[in-house]
């Protein structure tokens, strides 16, 4: 676990050396309407996989239950 | 109590909040001087209070269950509601907070609302501190049973009676206006509406999970 989010941590820290081209036009969907639907789509991200956890917790627990 | 352990409920609450993320954040907004786009915090902020709200009202319906019958379920799961309420009641401060500082212009600005808010925060964390320190269980579940009952109506003045008298800044308190008047003429409800059901469920739900555990440790604790 500490490896992996190791991994992860220096994978999001090399994200910011790419320079983007102001002349080159790349426009879709998540990029319209001042990119709203980046920072939406990141929230709906957060959120489902908050819910994902807590049904993983609720499993588990069940599961414990139930041994008892 | 067989509702704890059903799943459908979860699901319409995800269900409700997911959706209220994308209506939130993308349908149009009345357009108001100094909030600007912040009126969206309404989706997310006020359901915080909201979930605080429905698990402490939980919370005291327990705490009256094991005054009656004296059933150490009902005292756990009402120290658990009280729980994950400060939990809610944290994100909603601290929400609020932030909010505040780009509206009134300070993080504390020493507003009536915010004030008696941080009061009836300390008056629930003196009733984990109060719990904690009596050692002798029944002693500790009638004690901190009868303190949850009478903090809860203190809590409820304090949030949402005192401040509405004075001036608050506020919406909704001293002449500021509420949601109430924005949601008319604009489709603030699509959004609004769900997230008011579904973070309360949300909160339950979290409630319920702690509750579980917590009478897995307590059955452990007792064969021991």
């Amino acid at each position: 676990m500490k490896k992996l989010s190791l991994l992860l941590l220096m994978l999001i820290s090399c994200t910011g050396v790419f320079a983007a081209d102001p002349t080159v036009q790349m426009d879709d969907a998540l990029r319209a309407n001042g990119r709203i639907y980046v920072v939406v789509t990141i929230i709906a991200i957060i959120f489902a996989g908050l819910a994902i956890f807590l049904f993983a917790i609720d499993r588990r627990v069940r599961k414990i239950e139930k041994g008892n | 109590m067989n509702f704890i352990y059903q799943t459908w409920w979860k699901v319409v609450a995800v269900l409700l909040v997911f959706s209220s993320l994308f209506t939130g954040l993308l349908l149009s907004v009345p357009t108001l001087p100094i909030l600007h786009e912040t009126i969206r915090n309404l989706y997310f902020h006020v359901p915080m209070w909201m979930g605080m709200l429905t698990v402490l009202t939980v919370s005291v319906y327990f705490s009256v269950m094991y005054l009656r019958t004296g059933k150490e379920e009902y005292d756990l799961a009402a120290v658990e509601c009280v729980n994950t309420g400060l939990f809610f009641y944290s994100l909603g401060l601290l929400t609020g907070m932030l909010w505040a500082k780009y509206t009134w212009g300070e993080f504390w600005s020493g507003d009536p609302k915010q004030n008696s808010a941080a009061i009836a925060f300390l008056l629930y964390c003196a009733y984990l501190v109060l719990r904690n320190s009596i050692d002798e269980e029944q002693k500790r579940g009638k004690i901190s049973a009868i303190y949850n009952i009478f903090a809860f109506p203190i809590m409820v003045v304090l949030i949402f009676v005192l401040p509405r008298m004075t001036d608050s800044l506020h919406p909704g308190s001293g002449g500021n206006p509420a949601f109430g008047k924005y949601d008319l003429d604009n489709g603030m409800k699509i959004a609004f509406y769900p997230a008011m059901l579904g973070w309360p469920f949300i909160a339950l739900w979290i409630a319920t999970i702690r509750y579980r555990i917590r009478l897995i440790e307590n059955k452990k604790n007792t064969l021991n």
